[in-house]
């Protein structure tokens, strides 16, 4: 057949050109080539794998909300006005308002539950111990982005909850002085706090959150799903997956629909309120109690405070936290001597344990509290 | 037999254009909320702009010649007290890039900084440079040492 130049213009030759372009200039085609290569493994317990995905999204969602209220927000002494003036005269303020502060709390339920999925798969094991720690990383900015974050509207809630949680690192010897130079600001929590508290939360938390996010991304693509000890058992042929492009990147994104709708709804119908304006000589509200994810750490201390009473009582506390986020962490060098395949019993129960006393003490604090 | 794949044709057309009026129901669900939420500044600031009159107190402590700054509906603007000691009121953008232009005295003008623009400080007309308008001109009645200074 005669080729012959067609004058109807084809958006895909055109396309094709200018890939071809970018990529003799970029050298793009392996990551294409090894995005549609990637395989997914399907079993009885694949549905874990889109809670990574899930944070993720989460993250996007914290993002663009972030930025958005940066518009108005205004850090300082106006600080309380400004978020006001989002929360009920700015069209639309709440909205944004309620989705990052709704999209915060289901991001950390939902590293909470990647973290937990992830130690009970045992995916953590050789040769993915460095994803283990860049998500132990992640998850700890997330708290930190929390409780920085809580500060900035400024208002009862915000004071209290502040001046308790620099509080309890006060009590431990020598670092009172550091507290208040470095995070405080002073020898109570006020402007120059919220400013500081400010900067981290926009500035220094993404700053270190995005490339350690990079990192964690990364390995997940070198090194792929994990398969949980019951699949790795079966013999290879009797495995069975399916491509990331197109069925697992579509599945992806029909639970991000999922989380999103679960946003606005959440969103919509329990808008996020404003306290009071803080106010550092009125007496703290009585049930006054730590946002949900720091309640298990906070109820913690409370209980050893009772047995060990005093400074010793902190120290124990705290000393007992350390150990137990380091064996935490740790557990990839622990858990080696397991074959592929095994479940290695302790290390599971290990996790069991830590689960339960979380959501244990989480329970009795609000029982507590309420 | 034969209209078997028209008709899967027509299925595979009918769930991308429902996924696609989906999709487009999402970014606009998304998308106005986002835009109203950005707008809310101008739409406050144009709100301010409606105002039809400012009172200037104190206007008698003026010398001629010279000048005073004041916002009339968020806009820079120039109340002028000349030599004759009569008054002129009128905006003090720049019709030409919308810098804010300076009353002189000495030289009987006013001028923008920018781009050499100047101006008849009694009409407000564009004398030379790049305006290519004159200056908005206000209404102005000072007794009791205030000006009321209002649109035309």
């Amino acid at each position: 057949m005669e080729r012959r130049w067609s004058p109807v213009f084809n958006p895909g030759n055109l396309l094709k050109a200018i890939w071809q372009w970018v990529d003799a200039r970029l050298d793009l085609s392996p990551i294409v080539q090894h995005a549609s290569e990637k395989q997914v493994p399907e079993h009885r317990h694949s549905s874990w794998y889109y809670w990574g995905g899930i944070c993720l999204f989460l993250f996007v969602v914290q993002v663009l909300t972030g930025v958005l209220l940066m518009v108005y927000y205004r850090s300082g002494p106006d600080a309380y006005d400004s978020v006001r003036e989002i929360t009920y005269q700015i069209r639309f303020g709440w909205l944004i308002r309620s989705v990052h502060a709704w999209s915060a709390n289901l991001m950390i339920f939902a590293v909470f539950v990647h973290m937990f999925s992830v130690f009970f798969m045992k995916a953590y094991r050789q040769p993915r111990e460095f994803g283990w720690w860049s998500g132990l990383g992640l998850l700890g900015l997330c708290m930190v982005f929390g409780f920085s974050g809580y500060l900035l509207p400024m208002d009862e809630l915000a004071f209290f909850a502040t001046r308790v949680g620099l509080a309890i690192p006060e009590t431990l010897p020598g670092m009172s002085g550091i507290i208040s130079a470095v995070l405080r600001g002073g020898p109570e929590v006020a402007s120059a706090t919220l400013q500081r508290f400010f900067a981290l939360h926009v500035v220094v938390l993404p700053a270190l959150f995005a490339p350690l996010l990079g990192i964690h991304l990364w390995l997940v693509q070198k090194h792929g799903n994990a398969l949980p000890p019951s699949e790795e058992a079966k013999p290879e042929a009797e495995r069975k997956s399916v491509p990331f492009f197109p069925n697992f990147a579509m599945r992806d994104m029909a639970v991000w629909l999922v989380v999103l709708n679960v946003i606005a709804v959440l969103a919509a119908l329990f808008p996020w309120q404003l306290d009071a304006a803080a106010d550092p000589l009125k007496p703290a509200p009585p049930g006054i109690h730590p946002e949900w994810y720091f309640m298990s750490q906070f109820e913690a201390l409370k209980l050893l405070g009772r047995v060990i009473p005093g400074t010793l009582g902190e120290f124990a506390g705290v000393g007992l936290f350390t150990v137990a986020l380091l064996m935490w962490a740790a557990v990839p060098l622990f858990d080696t001597r397991t074959a592929p395949g095994q479940r290695s019993r302790n290390t599971t129960l290990f996790g069991l344990l830590v689960l339960i006393a979380v959501i244990a003490l989480t329970v009795i604090g609000y029982i507590e509290v309420l | 037999m034969s209209d078997a794949p028209e008709e899967s044709i027509t299925r595979r057309v009918f769930v991308r254009t429902g996924i696609a009026a989906a999709g487009a129901c999402y970014a606009a669900a998304m998308g106005y909320p986002v835009f109203q939420y950005l707008a809310a500044a101008a739409q406050k600031a144009e709100a301010e702009s409606a105002v039809k009159e400012v009172i200037l107190n104190d206007v008698e402590k003026l010398p001629a010649p010279s000048a005073l700054m004041f916002k009339f509906g968020g806009h820079p603007a120039l109340l002028i007290h000349h030599a004759d000691k009569s008054w002129t009121a009128l905006s003090a953008v720049c019709t030409h890039l919308g810098c804010t232009v300076e009353y002189d005295p000495h030289q009987e003008r006013i001028a923008c900084a920018c781009h050499g623009g100047v101006y008849n400080p009694h009409t407000g007309g564009n004398v030379s440079g790049p305006p290519p308008k004159p200056l908005t001109l206000f209404h102005v009645v000072v007794a009791d040492g205030k000006a009321v200074v209002s649109r035309v």
